[in-house]
C-alpha cells in the first residue's frame, strides 16, 4: 500500500528497468545530523516498531540505536487491517505503530492507545499547524497521534497518451481509455473516489449513493485494466497504462522515473489521508518510543527521511529543508486549493459492511 | 504394533492442523450469537454472486487440467520410452522450478506477461496479463509437475512384453496405445487429474497476480470474506468466509471421491476408456 517501492520494482522488473531511489539524494542537511540540538543520551533497552513496508529511511533507524543505545525491532505489515489484528491481540508486543487516521478512530474507540507525552515530544513543535488541524479531526486535541507522512489519492497518467489535461474523475470512464486504467484495489479508495466524482460525501452513510458508486464502477469494467497495488507502478514507468488512481507518495515517486507521467488531484476532490504514530497502551519501552517520535519529528531527520521514502511529511522545519524539488512540486507540496477539495476517511463502525458487500460485488462482476 | 508410536507426530500433526482448523470453520459458519444455527449459512449461500464465482472457478480448474493433461501426456509418454536414466535427468530437469517458491515463480510470470513478451514484440503499450488466458497458462506452467509425474509412474509401471504382445497379435502402434497404453496407465491419470484440479481450484495467488484482480477466483472470495472480516471494527464475523470454505472443502471431497471411483473401477477390471 502506502510504501516505497524500489526494492519490489528491482525484484519483479528486468535489468533494462532501473529502480527508483537514489536519483534525489538532495543532500541539503550540511551534514549536521540534528536540527534541534537534541542530546538522546542512554535509554537503553528494545523497541518493536510496527510500521508500512519501505517506509523509513533505514539509516535512521542505525542512526537512533547508536544514540541511545536502543535495540530497535523493526516489522513491517501491508494493510491497516493487519495492524489492527496485532493491536487487538492480548499479547501485542509493539511499542509503536503507524496506522492511518480512520484505523485511529477505532483504536482511540476501543481504548487501545496511550495519551502521548507531549513534555517528551518538544520537536512536535515541529509539525505544522494547518496539517494539526485536519488531523484533530480523528484525533481531537492530537492527543494520542502526531502526523507522520501525509498525501492524496490522485490520478497518475501519461502525458504522451491521454491528451487533454486530467481534471476529473469522468477521465476514468472515458472509453477512448479502455484497457488503459488502473484503479486502486482497496475498497475505501476506490469507492471514495467514486463517490466524489458523483458529488457525495466519501464518508457517506446513504446506502443508495454507495449503489451509485457500485454500478458505476461494475459499469467501467470494461475499460479497465485492473485493480492493482505495487504493480501498478512499474506498469505506469513503463508506459503499459494511461492512468492510474493512486497515491501522491507513489506518483511522485514514478514521476521521478518517468518524465511523461503527470498527477492532478480532479475538480470534484479527493481523499487526503495521513498517517500517524502511535503508541499503543499495551507498550513497554515507553521512554524509547517517545524518544523515537522526537527524533523522527527533528527537522533535519524528518527531511531525511521524506527524501528517502518520496511521501510528504507534514514537518515544517523539514519543509524548510527540503529542495525546491519537493517543495515547488505539486504532487509532493499541493497547494492549498487542491487540499481545500479533499476530505479525509472517517471510521463507518458496522456501516463498513455495506461498502464490503458493495466491494465484493464490484471485484466478482 | 510398537512401530505405530512413529505415526503419533503425525497424527498430532495433522489434529493440530487439520482437524482444528476445520472445527473451527465449522464454529464460525453455524454459530450465530453462541447458539448453533443454520440463519447465517444459508444467508451466505442465497447470494447467487457466490454461486457464479464458483462455477467460474470450476470451470477454469477444469480447462488448467484439460490443458495440463493434453501437454502432459505426450511428456510422460516420451519419457516413459526413454532410458532409465535420461528419463530420470530430464524429469529431475523438469522438476528443478519446482524447487523455487510458487510466488516467485508467478511474479516472474507478471514481469514476462507484463514486459518481456510484449516489448519482445514489439508491443510497448500492451501487457498480456489481466485475462482469462494469461490465468490459465501461468495455472498450467505452475501444475503441470504434478500430472507429468504420475503418468510417468504408471506409464513406466506397463510391462513392456504386453505392447509386444499387443504388437504380435496384429494390432498397429495406434491400436496398442488406445488399447493397452492408454487403458493402463488410467491411474496415472486419475492421479494426475486430482493433483492439478483441486489445486487449481483453490488457486487464489495467480488469479491475483496474474488476473490484474479481474478475474477473482473461489479462493480470493474466500480471502477477501476473512480480510474484511478482521478489518471491521468490533468482533470479527468469519461466518461468511467459513461458509464459503465449506463449500469449497464439499467441492474437493466430491471431486475426490469422484476419482477414486473412477481409480477403483480400474482396479477390479473394469475399462472405463
Amino acid at each position: 500500500m502506502k510504501k516505497f517501492f524500489c526494492s519490489v520494482l528491482a525484484l519483479l522488473m528486468l535489468a533494462s528497468f532501473a529502480g527508483c531511489g537514489s536519483a534525489n539524494d538532495a543532500n541539503n542537511n550540511n551534514g549536521e545530523v540534528f536540527a534541534d540540538g537534541d542530546q538522546y543520551g542512554q535509554i537503553g533497552g528494545e523497541l518493536n516498531i510496527l510500521n508500512w513496508g519501505e517506509y523509513i529511511d533505514p539509516e535512521l533507524i542505525t542512526l537512533f540505536e547508536e544514540e541511545t543505545g536502543v535495540k530497535v525491532n523493526y516489522v513491517e505489515m501491508t494493510s491497516n487491517e493487519e495492524m489492527l489484528i496485532k493491536l487487538k491481540s492480548s499479547d501485542c508486543v509493539y511499542d509503536m505503530c503507524f496506522p492511518s487516521e480512520y484505523i485511529i478512530e477505532q483504536l482511540i474507540a476501543s481504548d487501545l492507545l496511550m495519551p502521548l507525552d507531549m513534555d517528551k515530544l518538544p520537536n512536535a513543535k515541529n509539525i505544522a499547524a494547518d496539517k494539526l488541524e485536519i488531523t484533530d479531526s480523528f484525533d481531537p486535541g492530537n492527543k494520542y497521534s502526531l502526523p507522520y507522512m501525509w498525501g492524496t489519492v490522485g490520478i497518475l497518467y501519461n502525458t504522451k497518451m491521454v491528451e487533454e489535461p486530467v481534471t476529473s474523475w469522468s477521465v476514468l470512464w472515458d472509453e477512448k481509455y479502455a484497457g488503459q486504467i488502473w484503479m486502486y484495489d482497496s475498497v475505501r479508495d476506490s469507492i471514495g473516489i467514486t463517490l466524489k466524482y458523483l458529488g457525495y460525501d466519501l464518508n457517506t452513510r446513504n446506502p443508495e449513493e454507495i449503489a451509485e458508486a457500485r454500478d458505476l464502477l461494475i459499469a467501467q469494467k470494461p475499460l479497465r485494466k485492473g485493480f492493482g497495488t505495487d504493480n501498478m507502478r512499474s506498469s505506469m514507468v513503463n508506459g503499459k497504462a494511461a492512468m492510474a488512481v493512486i497515491y501522491s507518495g507513489d506518483a511522485f515517486c514514478c514521476m521521478d522515473e518517468n518524465e511523461d507521467l503527470a498527477y492532478a488531484v480532479p475538480m470534484e476532490g479527493s481523499n487526503v489521508w495521513f498517517d500517524n504514530v502511535v503508541i499503543p497502551k499495551t507498550a513497554k519501552n515507553t521512554e524509547a518510543a517517545h524518544a523515537f517520535i522526537n527524533f523522527l519529528n527533528d527537522g533535519a531527520i524528518a527531511a531525511r527521511n521524506t527524501e528517502f521514502i518520496y511521501y510528504s511529511t507534514p514537518n515544517q522545519a523539514a519543509m524548510d529543508r527540503l529542495d525546491e524539488y519537493f517543495t515547488e512540486n505539486e504532487t509532493y507540496n499541493p497547494p492549498k486549493e487542491v487540499l481545500d477539495r479533499c476530505t479525509v476517511f472517517h471510521d463507518l463502525g458496522e456501516f463498513v459492511s455495506v461498502y464490503n458487500e458493495a466491494w465484493s460485488k464490484i471485484k466478482m462482476k | 504394533m510398537k512401530r505405530k508410536v512413529f505415526a503419533y507426530p503425525y497424527i498430532v500433526w495433522m489434529v493440530l492442523f487439520i482437524a482444528v482448523p476445520m472445527l473451527f470453520i465449522f464454529y464460525y459458519a453455524f454459530n450465530v450469537d453462541g447458539s448453533f444455527s443454520f440463519s447465517k449459512f444459508w444467508a451466505t449461500l442465497s447470494d447467487p454472486e457466490k454461486w457464479r464465482v464458483l462455477w467460474v472457478s470450476i470451470e477454469i480448474a477444469f480447462g488448467t487440467t484439460v490443458f495440463c493433461l493434453l501437454l502432459g501426456y505426450p511428456v510422460a509418454y516420451i519419457l516413459s520410452n526413454m532410458r532409465r536414466s535420461v528419463a530420470g535427468f530430464i524429469s529431475v530437469l523438469f522438476f528443478v522450478p519446482m524447487w523455487m517458491n510458487f510466488v516467485l515463480r508467478t511474479y516472474a510470470w507478471q514481469a514476462i506477461l507484463e514486459y518481456a513478451i510484449p516489448n519482445l514484440l514489439g508491443w510497448a503499450d500492451k501487457t498480456l496479463t489481466g485475462s482469462v488466458g494469461s490465468v490459465m497458462m501461468v495455472l498450467v506452467y505452475n501444475f503441470i509437475p504434478f500430472m507429468v509425474m504420475p503418468l510417468y509412474n504408471s506409464l513406466s509401471k506397463i510391462d513392456k512384453s504386453l505392447i509386444e504382445a499387443s504388437g504380435d497379435l496384429g494390432a498397429n502402434k495406434r491400436m496398442t496405445f488406445f488399447k493397452v497404453v492408454l487403458p493402463l496407465s488410467v491411474p496415472g491419470i486419475v492421479s494426475g487429474i486430482t493433483m492439478v484440479f483441486i489445486p487449481a481450484i483453490t488457486a487464489f495467488t495467480v488469479p491475483a497476480l496474474i488476473g490484474n484482480g479481474n478475474y477473482n477466483l473461489y479462493g480470493n472470495e474466500i480471502e477477501m470474506a476473512f480480510k474484511q472480516a478482521a478489518g471491521s471494527s468490533g468482533a470479527a464475523d468469519y461466518s461468511v468466509g467459513s461458509t464459503l470454505s465449506i463449500i469449497l472443502l464439499l467441492c474437493v471431497f466430491i471431486s475426490t471421491a469422484i476419482m477414486n471411483r473412477f481409480d477403483k473401477d480400474h482396479e477390479e477390471g473394469g475399462n472405463l476408456l
